[in-house]
């Protein structure tokens, strides 16, 4: 018995592991019953595997039998792998042991299609229901919908899981139809749409009664692979802007493409693209927290993001005209697209100005980034960038190789590997 | 708060300008006491009520400390006697609660914190900035051209962040008798600090947490937290009571949560660098996913159709 959920547990981990998602963050279920667990606030990382990704909840698949064939998964249905199935109470066994000796935040339950989409999908559901209330259970669950389960499945899951997710995977209908032909984007994005509505009057309901079920209060999510078909990074974060706004998504995970399989209708590349996908997650950083529209970073005539500087450096060289920008006096929106100012050093600045003037080793100190700031600030005269004098290469140039490059090893390896791959 | 015209700055007042930048003009609290008396050397019991004792005395004798250590670790000079300062709680609380008329309750709990981060300079460095507070008419908190307050940020950063890493490196073996135990080795002494996270997240289960560098540790009953003290008893370690009575499904967990985390690992992604800092090496010690497997691991290799080989080894 031992032997074989270790083996089961080692299939089920291993085909669940290309799902990005790991966060265990917006959870507002506190421990109020005496139960077990306590999800408020902050999600915490209590491992990393080697590959240097938090390791925050228990992720495996239900089971890795599917009825479908998508040319980018693991599991599909024409792929000659071992296959696994749990039961409902060894998931369940398993969070509960796992969350006790605190090796985890809690459970990010998904599955291949087994039989039918709401055969599968009622099985997740019961899992969720389980952990609450016959084992009060207030650990983060996070249930990844069965694309084609019926809405009142979906409803139900989102009253017991913290999070609800529906996978588009694929950036756009063309590469869908190619690579998952049994999937639509309307099956998509009804449940998206569905879950959308059920946190909206959730909202509107919590406001009105005291007393009413929570629905899904981490919000949704979703992934898209990067690399298995042929979108522009423009495209990516055009897309990624419409869930943000017209979904209400609180995140967007991009999952650089691993070659699981050689089916002609995938790119043959023998390494994920990690930078690109590094790349896109500053991109979708810009736009939640820095103020940045999805067109100023990207436009048809540059559909792709830069990968040897960060998307915000690329900006402020092409936008040279705004700079110097003055920390003594700015706003701090404008501090904020100073390249080498993070949020926490521009929320700093703007305090720490009002004891004192700011001058270049004061920056320093609050944790600017010099080497890069420099060429885009001024302290009250102290300090002359030569932004004006120097052309976009120049100072791309002086970034990326003066005294004390700010390239990094896997840029430099990512680089060599893309040099070969595209 | 303060209206009253500003007073011309004090000799006692030293370090209350920011270096590294020009001043900005600021008004002066009055009526704080100046430290007109030679200053001294003080130890105390190396508590933090012991502290705030210290610092009473401190503005009630208006002598600055030249150093505060603790009495059992104090090197004494060679003619000057320190002035050792027992605990004293009335004193130590006066000087607690009225911390909070020079800065908010999220500054004073700083302090708390920078005490527990047991570095070498705390105490002069609370008090410098306490003493900085008293004579600032306004929330010096963010005041980050000064050192001091630079100093105090990063400190409780980095007490935070330890506090944080044991909230989440803390691993628990279940023993015989349903007690979920587990033993740490923080860099500072962030116990009082994780007391309340474990309490509310474990309510459920008997639970403790043992310091081994300071030996103490927190025990949880289903009703309460305490601390509790150990004394090892001569020649068995006092984090022994684990070893011997685990329960018996213990090893199992242990090793499919091993198993776990070997097949979440995504060998193409490998980058060890990043692992080891997110994960530092001396924090291995203590984390069941790091120690040497009793199996080898086989790889799932999902990529090719698998024979049985590669599923059942040997
Ligand atoms: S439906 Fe999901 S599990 Fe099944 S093949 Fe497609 S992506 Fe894989």
């Amino acid at each position: 018995m031992n032997e074989r959920i270790q083996e089961k547990l080692s299939i089920l981990a291993d085909a669940a592991k290309y799902d990005a998602s790991c966060s265990s963050s917006g959870g507002k279920r506190k421990n109020e019953n005496k139960g077990l667990g306590n999800s408020e606030g902050m999600g915490i990382c209590h491992s990393y595997t080697e590959d240097g990704r938090c390791v925050s909840l228990l992720k495996i698949l239900l089971t890795n039998h599917c009825i479908f064939d998508c040319a980018y998964c693991v599991s599909r249905r024409s792929n000659d792998v071992k296959r696994a199935a749990f039961t409902v109470d060894e998931v369940v066994d398993l969070t509960i042991n796992f969350y006790r000796r605190n090796y985890i935040e809690g459970l990010f339950l998904s599955s291949g299609i087994f039989s039918s989409p709401d055969y599968t999908m009622e099985r997740l559901v019961r899992i969720a229901k389980k952990l609450r209330t016959e084992h009060k259970f207030n650990g983060y669950i996070h249930v990844k919908t069965i694309p084609g389960a019926s809405e009142e499945l979906i409803q139900e899951a989102g009253l017991y899981a913290d999070r609800l997710s529906v996978n588009i995977e694929l950036p756009s209908e063309l590469a869908l139809t190619t690579l998952a032909p049994e999937k639509n984007y309307q099956e998509i994005l009804t449940p998206m749409a569905q879950i959308r509505d059920g946190i909206i009057q959730n909202k509107e309901e919590k406001a009105l009664f005291k007393k009413v079920p929570a629905f899904a209060t981490a919000g949704q999510s979703t992934q898209l692979i990067v690399g298995a078909s042929t979108e522009t990074d423009l495209q990516i974060i055009k897309l990624t802007d419409s869930l943000y706004q017209g979904y209400g998504l609180k995140r967007v995970y991009y999952s650089g493409y691993i070659p699981v399989t050689d089916d002609a209708r995938l790119p043959q590349v023998t390494q994920p693209p990690v930078i690109r996908e590094h790349r896109l997650y500053q991109t979708d950083w810009l736009m939640r927290f820095y103020g940045f529209q999805a067109d100023e970073i990207l436009d048809p005539a540059h559909p792709h993001l830069d990968l040897e500087i960060d998307p915000k450096l690329a900006w402020a060289l092409r936008n040279r005209h705004v700079f110097p920008v003055d920390v003594n006096t700015a706003e701090y929106e404008m501090i904020l697209r100073i390249p080498g100012v993070g949020t926490r050093s521009a929320k700093r600045i703007v305090a720490a100005r009002r004891f004192a003037t700011l001058n270049l080793e004061t920056l320093r100190q609050l944790g600017v980034v010099l080497k890069r700031a420099k060429f885009f600030l001024t302290c009250q005269g102290e300090h002359q960038p030569i932004i004006g004098e120097l052309s976009e290469q120049q100072v791309r140039r002086q970034i990326l190789f003066g005294a004390g490059s700010v390239r990094s090893a896997l840029v430099t390896q990512q680089l060599d590997l893309f040099a070969q791959a595209s | 708060m303060d209206t009253s015209p500003p007073q011309p700055p004090s000799p006692a007042e030293r370090g209350a300008a920011p270096e590294g930048a020009r001043e900005v003009n600021q008004p002066r609290r009055v009526g704080v006491p100046v430290l007109t008396a030679p200053p001294r050397d003080y130890t105390y019991d190396g508590t933090f009520e012991g502290l705030l004792t210290v610092l009473f005395t401190v503005y009630d004798w208006r002598a600055a400390p030249s150093s505060i250590q603790p009495e059992a670790t104090a090197q004494t000079g060679l003619f000057a006697q320190p002035a050792h300062r027992e605990t004293n709680e009335a004193q130590a609380a006066r000087v607690w609660d009225g911390l909070l008329k020079t800065m908010d309750r999220e500054a004073r709990a700083r302090l708390y914190h920078v005490f527990l981060s047991e570095d070498a300079g705390r105490e002069l460095l609370i008090f410098r900035y306490v003493d900085l507070a008293l004579r600032m008419a306004r929330d010096i908190s963010e005041n980050y051209a000064s050192a001091d307050v630079r100093r105090i940020q990063r400190l409780a950063q980095q007490l935070f962040r330890e506090k944080h890493r044991m909230e989440a490196f803390v691993r628990f073996e279940k023993t015989q008798d349903e007690l979920f135990h587990a033993t740490i080795e923080p860099d500072m002494d962030v116990l009082p600090l994780i007391a309340a996270h474990f309490t509310k997240r474990y309510a459920d289960q008997r639970w403790l947490i043992y310091d081994r560098r300071r030996h103490y540790g927190l025990y949880y009953d289903l009703t309460r937290t305490d601390v509790v003290q150990f004394e090892p008893a001569a020649g068995q370690k006092a984090t022994d009571i684990s070893a011997t009575v685990l329960d018996e499904r213990e090893p199992l967990f242990r090793l499919l949560w091993q198993t776990y985390f070997d097949h979440v690992n995504i060998p193409e992604r490998k980058n060890l660098k990043l692992h080891r800092r997110h994960m530092p090496l001396r924090y291995w010690r203590y984390l069941s996913e790091k120690q040497p497997r009793e199996q080898r691991f086989v790889s799932i290799d999902n990529k090719r159709p698998p024979t049985d080989a590669n599923l059942r080894p040997e």
